[in-house]
């Protein structure tokens, strides 16, 4: 029997962790994050949940504490957020280039300088290129179910990468919905104990990531580059596998909505997905054929999944909260990439939008689509992508 | 070589793996100036320089030529030169 409660999406994210039994958490609290790892921290003190829990003194140590515990053949865990990622950076390069896999959630916020602590993307877009599989979940019931998949997802043996689940923080984070749990029981069927074929033990001692030349430096790139591409059927069939387990939606790579016949499509990753559904269903009740896209997978980019979506629309308004500087947003990025061989492919028009917490509501949407209409009606690509309600009178 | 996932190889291998052809300068002992003083095997970071019948020599396998050595002979027996490859 599934069990249900209203709770803040930091405690639905450690209730999935605790479900998973993780030998090891480490922790270091910052903004928006710290309600996930003192929520795990309660469960340990209480003795509900038996694991190893390390305070460490940076974030650096808290995924270093990850890598190791995983060469050691246990379960890991922690959280982020921001400058706490980014200082991760270097460490969990080395740990995808290890095949090391543990969970992070990557719970989203602006970077400095200026400080500001309200949500986009910037930060584990920053880490997108660090050999991690990437999630962006729209709800907490959708962090709580991916979750449980991305243990599993981590320690296929065909895959062995970090796994790193984004989450908006505040909007996500300290909401409170509506969030269905698993049983335990069923968890426990569902992901096996850990058990790597390579671990550290002083009886038959092992290195991780040796040295490598100039020679085979690149069939290592390479392998994990395919860890990924030819893991997309494994993510998959292991997505499919907690949809079963949770009698919720098909899980995929990504979420067509009101995609049929549609002329422009959003394509959006993130909490701000539920508002463009809500913004949709208005459009269309005015006669306008508008759908959206949400990114669920980011990395591996399920840009097969995504043409299947668009490959009829006319124009494509991508929703960047994200913004590479100097050209345009992560994700506009990879489709205009993908989509240049393409010449029937539908015109994307970069939006950067909602950096730093800026509100993104329905009116927000209306305009974008308007604006998308208006550009591609133009037939005039634009040159760079639109920067969404900028205050250009005040810029210095 | 078949490689390995995540570079996983059996520790304490680093004596199979020679590193030797990473050398630009090649250290030379003279032999008849060296006062086996020992100061060049005790400074070697590769621990390359080797005593065989009661002689200082040099491992070419494992010496990366930095030249410590022969910096740090105070008998000037070292000298460097440059590595024909």
């Amino acid at each position: 029997m599934n069990n249900i409660k209203v709770l803040e999406g930091s405690e639905a994210v450690a209730w999935a962790v605790k479900a998973c039994r993780p030998h090891v958490i480490s922790s270091f609290p910052i903004s928006p994050q710290t309600h996930i790892v003192e929520a795990l921290a309660r469960m340990v003190a209480n003795g509900e949940l038996n694991a190893e829990y390390i305070r460490v003194e940076s974030e650096f140590s808290a995924a270093s504490v990850l890598a190791g515990a995983a060469a050691a053949g246990s379960r890991s865990y922690t959280a982020s957020s921001s400058q706490g990622l980014l200082l991760m950076s270097e460490v969990l390069y080395a740990s995808a280039g290890m095949r090391l896999p543990f969970v992070i959630t990557g719970v989203n916020r602006s970077i400095s300088a200026p400080i500001n602590i309200q949500v986009d993307h910037q930060d584990t877009m920053s880490l997108r290129d660090a050999g991690l599989i990437q999630f962006y979940v729209e709800s907490c019931q959708e962090a709580y179910d991916l979750h449980l998949a991305a243990f599993k997802i981590a320690e296929d043996p065909n895959i062995m990468l970090p796994v790193m689940v984004c989450m908006d923080g505040w909007v996500l984070t300290h909401s409170y919905e509506r969030v269905e749990f698993v049983d335990q029981e069923a968890v426990d069927i569902f992901l096996p104990p850990f058990k790597p074929e390579h671990y550290l033990d002083p009886k038959n001692p092992k290195t991780w990531g040796s040295y490598a030349e100039s020679d085979v430096m690149m069939e290592f790139k390479y392998a994990i580059h395919k860890a990924m591409t030819e893991g997309k059927p494994l993510i998959k069939e292991i997505l499919n596998e907690v949809s079963e387990l949770t009698g919720r939606d098909n899980n995929g790579f990504i979420e067509a909505y009101r995609t049929d016949g549609a002329d422009v499509i959003l394509v959006a990753m993130g909490s701000v997905a539920g508002t463009i559904k809500d913004a949709v269903d208005d459009l269309r009740n005015t006669g306008k054929n508008v759908g959206l896209v949400k990114i669920r997978c980011y990395r591996p980019f399920p840009y097969e999944e995504i043409w299947e979506a668009v490959k009829d629309a006319n124009v494509l308004g991508v929703m960047d909260a994200n913004i590479s500087m100097g050209s345009e947003g992560a994700v506009g990025l990879d489709l205009k990439a993908k989509m240049i061989s393409k010449p029937e492919a539908p015109m994307v028009i970069d939006f950067i939008a909602g950096l730093g917490g800026r509100e993104i509501n329905s009116k927000t949407i209306a305009k974008l689509v308007d604006r998308a209409e208006q550009v591609y009606s133009s037939g005039i690509v634009m040159p760079e992508a639109d920067w969404v309600d900028l205050n250009a009178s005040i810029l210095p | 070589m078949k490689l390995t996932t995540g570079a996983v190889v059996k520790g304490g291998t680093s004596l199979n793996y020679k590193t030797g052809n990473w050398r630009d300068q090649r250290p030379i002992i003279e032999q008849e100036l060296c006062k086996k003083c020992g100061i060049c095997k005790d400074v070697c970071p590769d621990d390359s320089v080797k005593v065989t019948d009661d002689q200082y020599e040099i491992d070419y396998d494992f010496c990366k030529g930095c030249g410590i050595c022969a910096h740090e002979c105070t008998s000037d027996a070292i000298k460097m030169v440059h590595e024909e490859k």
